[in-house]
């Protein structure tokens, strides 16, 4: 009933200027004593390139099997473009998945392999040979059509699964860790050849990793999922510079969590008396206590920048293009990175290090979240 | 030096094992042909005389029809069972799902001389007379272990998540189950039948406790070799056994190590 009347209201008053490929709303999933999704909401933008990111066992997968048609949600709806899907089989709906562990038939040629899913639809044919000609010549495996999947490498295989799904042109495109089982040089070449491919393509990709690297490499846009929610959606750059919770300011590299208390619509005083100014945006609905954050490379050695701390140093680490000093302030331990191309960057450091209010951002305080 | 030794060592013992294993084969296969009457070493003239007879024997024709019909029903059983079960302990989780299993695998470890007895005591037991179905019924109890483990090896090594692929890929449940699922099925299936045939074919011991007055080619030769008679005919008949048996030992291995599963190399 709740969801008609939504539909309803929406039909009357469109929600977004883009229209959303796939809507989650309210979608729970449970596996006996199990809650792996619990409650989840959001809307992937058509063309998009839409990345799930959490932990092992957050719910990523689950999430997307629903969406492919392969687990039933408990309560909730799900819509590929206007059309509620909750109950249809994989067959019946308009996405393609390429699964982790590829799942290429092991009997058929690639040729068959690719031009499988067409087959199911009636293309027959000249029609079958070009489209699949196409596809394989899309991802760089021309000549391969008589081969079976087991002589091909792991990376082959890999564009052979996203070949089979593509060529069927499909709304939506499913990946689950499609990058799982490839080497470390071979994963950062692919990462950017498939955000080609979906960028020249346009279909809508929705990607699944627990790699918050590859994510940020390829999404447009990350939907950070923790213990079978949302914790935070938006841009690579936005949840990076603007995270909302300790565990997405954690999730996403490194970062320097102090707490303290509230103080002022744009300030929070830190336990050891220091007041640190915050974005006041940053603040909103805030009060009491909080942790402020800021990440390793915007902070500045010297006093130059708005908020200001000193300690002395711990330790130096040489990585490459940075140095990373640790500090002992009296606020709690502070990583600072420093690019090496910087002038005095290897000189030691005076123990003052300062950072501007616009890269301060505030979450929840940890202590709670510690507690539980 | 000594890893040097220890191969040539081994390779010998290899030949020497394949060779005590098939020198007696290959000189019974020989004697087939032998034109005398007494076997003797070296043969002097060859013919195919002994087959002709064999063939014109009413016996061996009986026997042989017997045979046949035994391995061919046992297989047929063994494959409906076998790959049933195989599914079943593949697919669910049930309570009991290990012990069905030993129960399965059991009678294939078994010596057949028990299970034979256990079946002639359940038969008389029963009141139930000897005729072609009872030698089937005991010659199912290890054939059906066979296709079981065929078909059953073959599940665990094939990626769940081929159907789901290929329902993903718009082919309904019939369609999946046409062109996925049985042809990475298919050799597994055809690879134990065959298994299941050639063990039922020159099966012995089970076969003497469930089939009463019943003669299988078997059991012909045994009774033949006994009384030493009609040995000349007896040669010919273990030719076509030995045939009946490797030939699809063969064949199944092929099958098995041919199928195109996805195997990481
Ligand atoms: N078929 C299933 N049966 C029972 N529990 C499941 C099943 N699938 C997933 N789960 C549980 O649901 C949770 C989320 O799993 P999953 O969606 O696979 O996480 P992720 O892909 O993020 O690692 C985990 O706790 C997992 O154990
Ligand atoms: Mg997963």
């Amino acid at each position: 009933m709740a969801v008609e009347s939504r539909a309803e209201t929406e039909r009357q008053h469109p929600v977004s200027p883009v229209a959303a490929d796939v809507r989650l709303d309210r979608v729970t999933k449970n596996f006996d004593d199990v809650t792996a999704v619990d409650d989840v909401s959001l809307e992937i933008e058509r063309g998009s390139f839409f990345a799930l990111l959490g932990p092992s066992g957050c719910g990523k997968t689950t999430t997307l099997r629903m969406i492919g048609g392969f687990e039933e949600p408990n309560a909730g709806t799900i819509y590929l473009g206007e059309e509620p899907v909750t109950g249809k089989p994989p067959y019946k709906r308009d996405v393609n998945t390429v699964f982790q562990s590829y799942a290429l038939f092991p009997h058929l040629s690639i040729f068959e392999n690719v031009g499988f899913g067409l087959r199911r639809r009636g293309v027959r044919g000249a029609d079958v040979r070009g489209r699949v000609t196409e596809i394989l010549r899309l991802v760089g495996l021309s000549g391969m059509e008589k081969r079976k999947p087991r002589q091909l490498s792991g990376g082959q295989q890999q564009r052979v699964a996203l070949a089979r799904a593509l060529v069927n042109r499909p709304r939506v495109l499913l990946l689950d860790e499609p990058l799982g089982a490839l080497d470390l040089k071979l994963r950062k070449q692919m990462q950017l050849e498939m955000k080609a491919i979906q960028h020249d393509i346009g279909i809508t990709f929705v990607h699944v990793t627990h790699d918050q690297e590859e994510a940020m490499t390829m999404a447009d846009r990350i939907a950070i999922m923790n213990g079978g929610r949302i914790e935070q959606l938006g841009t690579p750059g936005e949840l990076y510079e603007h995270p909302q919770t300790a565990f997405v300011a954690g999730f996403l590299g490194i970062s320097n969590l102090l707490p303290g208390t509230v103080s002022a619509m744009d300030a929070v005083r830190l336990d050891d008396g220091t007041t640190v100014k915050v974005p006041q945006e940053a603040l909103r609905g805030r009060s009491g206590r909080v942790a402020v954050g800021v990440r390793p490379e915007k902070i500045r050695l010297g006093h130059g920048e708005e908020n200001r701390l000193s300690g002395h140093l711990l330790e130096t680490a040489y990585v490459g293009v940075a140095t990373q000093y640790v500090l002992d302030t009296r606020a709690g331990n502070i990583s600072v990175y420093v690019q090496n191309s910087e002038p005095g960057a290897q000189q030691a450091v005076t123990g003052e290090i300062s950072w501007s209010p616009d890269s301060t951002f505030v979450v929840d305080s940890m202590e709670g979240a510690e507690a539980e | 030096m000594e890893t040097r030794a220890t191969r040539i060592g081994l390779r010998i013992a290899t030949v020497l094992v394949i060779a005590f294993l098939w020198i007696p084969l290959l000189i019974i296969m020989l004697y087939a042909f032998n034109s005398s009457s007494i076997q003797s070493w070296p043969i002097s003239s060859y013919t195919f005389h002994w087959f002709r007879d064999a063939w014109h024997d009413g016996d061996v024709r009986s026997a042989l029809w017997l045979s046949a019909r035994v391995g061919l029903l046992a297989t047929g059983i063994a494959l409906v069972l076998g790959s049933a079960a195989a599914f079943a302990i593949h697919r669910f989780r049930f309570f009991g799902r290990e012990s069905v299993s030993f129960l399965l695998l059991l009678p294939l470890a078994l010596p057949g001389i028990i299970t034979g007895m256990a079946l002639n005591s359940a038969y008389v037991f029963a009141g139930v007379s000897f005729s072609i179905w009872t030698i089937v019924t005991g010659h199912a109890t290890f054939c059906v272990v066979v296709v079981y483990n065929n078909v059953l090896a073959r599940l665990r090594r094939t990626s769940p998540s081929l159907i789901e692929a290929s329902m993903d890929l718009g082919a309904d449940g019939w369609q999946t189950f046409r062109f996925v699922v049985w042809p990475v099925l298919s050799t597994a299936l055809i690879a134990g039948g065959l298994l299941a045939f050639a063990l039922s074919f020159d099966e012995v011991i089970v076969t003497t406790f469930t089939a009463g007055a019943q003669t299988t080619l078997p059991i012909f030769i045994l009774d033949k070799i006994q009384r030493g008679q009609q040995l000349p005919i007896v040669n010919a008949v273990v030719f076509v056994v030995i045939l009946a048996t490797v030939v699809p030992v063969i064949i199944s291995q092929r099958l098995t190590h041919e199928s195109g599963l996805l195997r990481r190399r």
